[in-house]
């Protein structure tokens, strides 16, 4: 019996392995109670379709193997029944209201997003996204893991290829978690087809859907709107964990902000400077500007031999970064990072490459320049 | 009065000699091969954009260009597919054929005729210019979303927005031709109702042109205005609102679709019969159902924008709307299937066409309805599966429809008949490769793959890399066509008057090699 067990539970394990294979044909399940909805109505609808595409396919196939002149068929002359034609509008007419009745409770129930337990930002960004926990005070960034030596072929792919970041979005299973989207650049679209969660996030709007995910695992998703160079770039990864996991990830996080915090205060020297801001320029900067700072102009200019990051003034280079240029694909930084990651990658820019200033801007400059 | 007289019974004289012939040419002839061959290249240059795409996509990882060429390619192959290929396509099919179809001795505006063609050329000349210029050709897709295609476009962008203004005219102007000439030139005695269906679909499709297409104009204009006059439709910091950009483009782009379906209807309705060797079934229904195709076109605009987050009285308005259309397209196809029943049929290349266009095109039809369920469109919206829904329509759909027609009318234009071996070849290997090019889409779309993406996941590997392959069989397969055009057009047997058996209308009491100028006196029609 127990055999028996062992080998069921190895089928199950084979065949949700192989359910991440390559000759996936349908929609996933998912694991809410929206995304079973959705998918068994995804399903029902599908069958409908194919159930009519088997009547007319087969009455048009059986017509032509049956009505071919080559087996000598005489052509009939009739051209009109009002009554076939009445009964072929009225049909389809009667299987389109079955479908309407469960898609529009369906709908109804998705936009219910009111009673949540947890409410979560999205803001969509040119190419990453921004999480915010309003009621927590924890906000991060999540950008894509994948190395560049994957992309380019020159080493093996990993089985996330391209669904991998650095910080996860952690949430608590069998709570109301209610999202509200946002942008800050173009438009994104936030998709996580486990969830059966799929929303525009428009700059200057806020869109709102929620979730209530039962299984704790580890749900990848894209972005799906068109965003840019970099839009195939942008993966999506939820883990829902238990509760008290949740609770602990939470503190660690409002651990850890407060020791980023303290960090403003500590003394830099330039090494530190340059090295913590290689690592800020290579996730934020790196995508347009290039690893190299050769840019890709003119859209992306040259950072590199660039005159504002040569001279003694640092007040241009530094109004770029932190306010952005508007009208432009440059964003404002200033809004995105902290002070020691700014002053980190301003410093870095100018004593990297060819730029050899020398100089550096510390937070504290970068603090004050905000202030002002 | 004798005078004009003479000049109107003297229909021997030929076409100009030399280049003046194409360029100052106001015969409807000479216009609709110009189109038609104008749509040949385009199709041939979007498919070299498709070509690249496929040949990115082939495998995971970034191989042959990088993301923002990329974009380049899908924005550029959009746009030139959708009104260099399809739209120009069936405005030749509509020049040579309208005026032989209801009898009339050319279009009604021969001077604006000459005009709407010879905009194109320029338009399409500076579109792909801007591939040449600084920061490349435009890369925000066909669908311009702002504030990408506004703000964040390259500057080639006030380039694509004259050259859609040179594309709005010359369709402007070709849709009035149309509509003025089916209600003036009709022979005496042709009353609407019994016109050909090809002539009444592309009365209706006329009529959305003139009604979006201005819509286009407005909507390239407001991003001008945001672009280069400091004005905020579709920025929010300034009081606009992106999404309005959506719902003018939509309100376009939707009619544009069955702008690029109907006409492809109204052929295929000319050739099921003729090889049915049987009338067309419900000819009247025919007509309505084409008519509220077109009307319920105009309110379901909103059905591309279910994410955008809309209230739920407008999703569910929107739904309703979209799902409406199924009733009508669905009278299309069983109209067709009774055509077929009890006919006497054989299948000869337009046939074929024909056929594999009602299969095909119901398959997208198909896809399209639970596109229509909001609630499901959330999984579906923006992956590979709308890539291969809208790809079922257009491909199968307009193409096959566009070639349809010209198989058929083809050894009437040319004097000559086609190879009908290399004709079916062409079919089937076209056939099969669209197939395997675009139904392996379906499931990585489901499966959750993106559209517009450079690189993809690993489990998204294998079905791709089949993808690749159809398009390739595709894409070499429609050499074979043009090959076919040009051995047509300089050598081969001469037709018959009427080539098929039992084609009806008066495009075939003409004689064959058709004389340059036809219908001088009208001709008489039986009640």
């Amino acid at each position: 019996m127990r055999q028996i067990m062992h080998l069921f539970g190895m089928a199950l394990l084979v065949s949700s392995g192989s359910a991440l294979a390559a000759w996936e044909l349908n929609m996933p399940r998912g694991v809410t109670e929206t995304s079973h909805t959705v998918y068994d109505l995804h399903m029902l609808i599908l069958w409908i379709c194919v159930a009519i595409g088997v009547v007319v396919f087969g009455v048009m196939f059986w017509s032509i193997y049956a009505h071919r002149k080559s087996k000598g068929a005489q052509a009939a002359q009739f051209h009109e029944s009002t009554t076939v034609e009445v009964i072929w509008t009225i049909i389809p007419f009667i299987i389109l209201i079955g479908m309407a009745i469960p898609s529009t409770t369906t709908l109804i129930d998705m936009y219910d997003s009111s009673e949540s337990d947890i409410d979560i930002k999205v803001t969509g960004y040119q190419w990453k996204w921004h999480y915010d926990y309003i009621n927590d005070g924890v906000d991060f960034f999540s950008v894509l893991k994948t190395p560049k030596e994957e992309i380019y072929n020159e080493q093996e792919k990993n089985p996330n290829y391209l669904l991998d970041v650095d910080n996860e979005l952690v949430v608590p299973i069998d709570k109301k978690i209610r999202f509200l989207f946002t942008a800050n650049d173009v438009l994104h679209a936030w998709w996580v087809p486990e969830i059966a969660i799929k929303k525009d996030t428009i700059p200057g709007f806020i869109n709102e859907s929620w979730t209530r995910i039962k299984e704790p695992g580890t749900y990848r998703g894209q972005c799906a709107e068109l965003c840019g160079k970099d839009h195939g770039f942008m993966p999506i990864v939820v883990k829902a964990v238990t509760q008290p996991e949740y609770d602990k990830w939470l503190a660690d996080q409002k651990a850890a902000g407060a020791a980023k915090a303290a960090e403003a205060d500590k003394d830099w020297t330039l090494d530190e400077l340059v090295t913590a801001g290689a690592a800020v320029y290579q996730k934020n900067c790196a995508a347009c500007h290039m690893p190299d700072g050769s840019g890709m102009p003119p859209a992306f200019p040259a950072l590199n031999n660039n005159p504002m990051m040569q001279g003694d003034d640092v007040t241009a280079h530094m109004e770029v970064v932190i306010n952005g240029v508007p009208g432009s694909a440059m964003a404002a930084y200033g809004k995105q990072m902290t002070a020691v990651d700014l002053a980190a990658v301003i410093t870095y820019k100018r004593n990297t490459w060819e730029n050899k200033t020398g100089g550096m801007v510390s937070p504290a400059d970068v603090q004050a320049f905000m202030d002002k | 009065m004798s005078e004009l007289t003479m000049t109107t019974d003297h229909h021997d004289h030929g076409p100009a000699k030399g280049i003046g012939r194409w360029l100052f040419t106001t015969n409807h002839k000479d216009i609709g091969t110009m189109y038609l061959v104008f749509s040949l290249i385009m199709f041939l240059i979007g498919g070299l954009f498709a070509f690249v795409i496929r040949a990115e996509l082939f495998q995971p990882g970034m191989q042959l260009v990088d993301p923002n060429f990329f974009n380049q390619m899908t924005t550029m192959h959009g746009l030139v597919m959708v009104f260099g290929a399809v739209m120009p396509g069936f405005v030749g099919l509509a020049n040579w054929q309208i005026p032989l179809m209801i009898g009339a001795p050319d279009m009604a505006l021969p001077r604006m005729n000459n005009w709407s063609f010879w905009i194109l050329p320029f338009a399409f000349s500076m579109l792909i210019a801007t591939f040449f210029m600084d920061g490349g050709a435009p890369a925000f897709g066909w669908t311009f979303y702002a504030p990408l295609s506004t703000t964040y476009a390259p500057p080639s962008v006030t380039f694509f927005i004259f050259a859609v203004h040179m594309m709005g005219i010359s369709s402007i102007m070709g849709a009035m031709n149309i509509i003025v000439t089916i209600f003036n030139m009709r022979a005496p005695g042709m009353s609407l109702m019994q016109m050909p269906m090809f002539v009444w679909t592309w009365l209706i499709t006329a009529f959305l042109l003139v009604a979006v297409m201005p819509v286009l104009a407005a909507v390239v204009t407001m991003m001008l205005m945001d672009i280069h006059f400091a004005t905020s439709f579709f920025n929010a910091a300034g009081g606009g609102d992106p999404v309005l950009f959506q719902h003018v483009f939509w309100f376009f782009g939707h009619p544009e679709v069955y702008i690029m379906i109907l006409p492809a209807f109204g052929v295929v309705s000319e050739i099921i019969p003729t090889f049915a060797r049987k009338k067309l079934f419900g000819y009247h229904s025919m007509v309505y159902a084409t008519v509220s195709i077109a009307v319920l076109s105009l309110v379901v605009w909103a059905h591309h924008m279910f994410t955008v987050g809309m209230p739920i009285a407008g999703q569910l308005f929107f739904m309703f709307a979209t799902m409406l259309i199924a009733v009508p397209t669905g009278v299309k196809v069983f109209n067709w299937i009774a055509t077929m029943f009890k006919g006497s049929m054989t299948f000869e290349t337009p046939m074929l066409f024909a056929i594999g266009f009602v299969v095909l095109f119901t398959i997208g039809g198909f896809s399209g309805v639970m596109l229509a369920i909001a609630p499901i469109d959330f999984q579906y919206q923006d992956t590979y599966f709308v890539v291969a829904h809208f790809h079922y329509v257009l491909v199968p759909g307009a193409v096959f429809g566009i070639m349809a027609g010209v198989y058929y009318w083809l050894p009437k234009w040319v004097g000559r008949m086609y190879d009908e071996g290399l004709g079916k070849m062409h079919f089937w290997l076209s056939f099969i490769g669209l197939n395997i090019t675009f139904f392996p889409m379906h499931f990585v779309g489901l499966a959750g793959m993106p559209r517009r993406i450079p690189d993809y996941a690993l489990q998204f590997a294998d079905f791709n890399m089949m993808a690749s392959a159809g398009a390739f069989i595709f894409g070499t397969s429609q050499l074979i066509f043009v090959y076919l055009i040009i051995k047509a057009a300089r050598s081969g047997e001469t037709a018959d008057q009427v080539p098929w058996e039992s084609a009806e209308g008066l495009e075939w009491t003409l004689p064959t090699p058709l004389p340059y100028h036809t219908f001088t006196t009208p001709p008489v029609i039986e009640k």
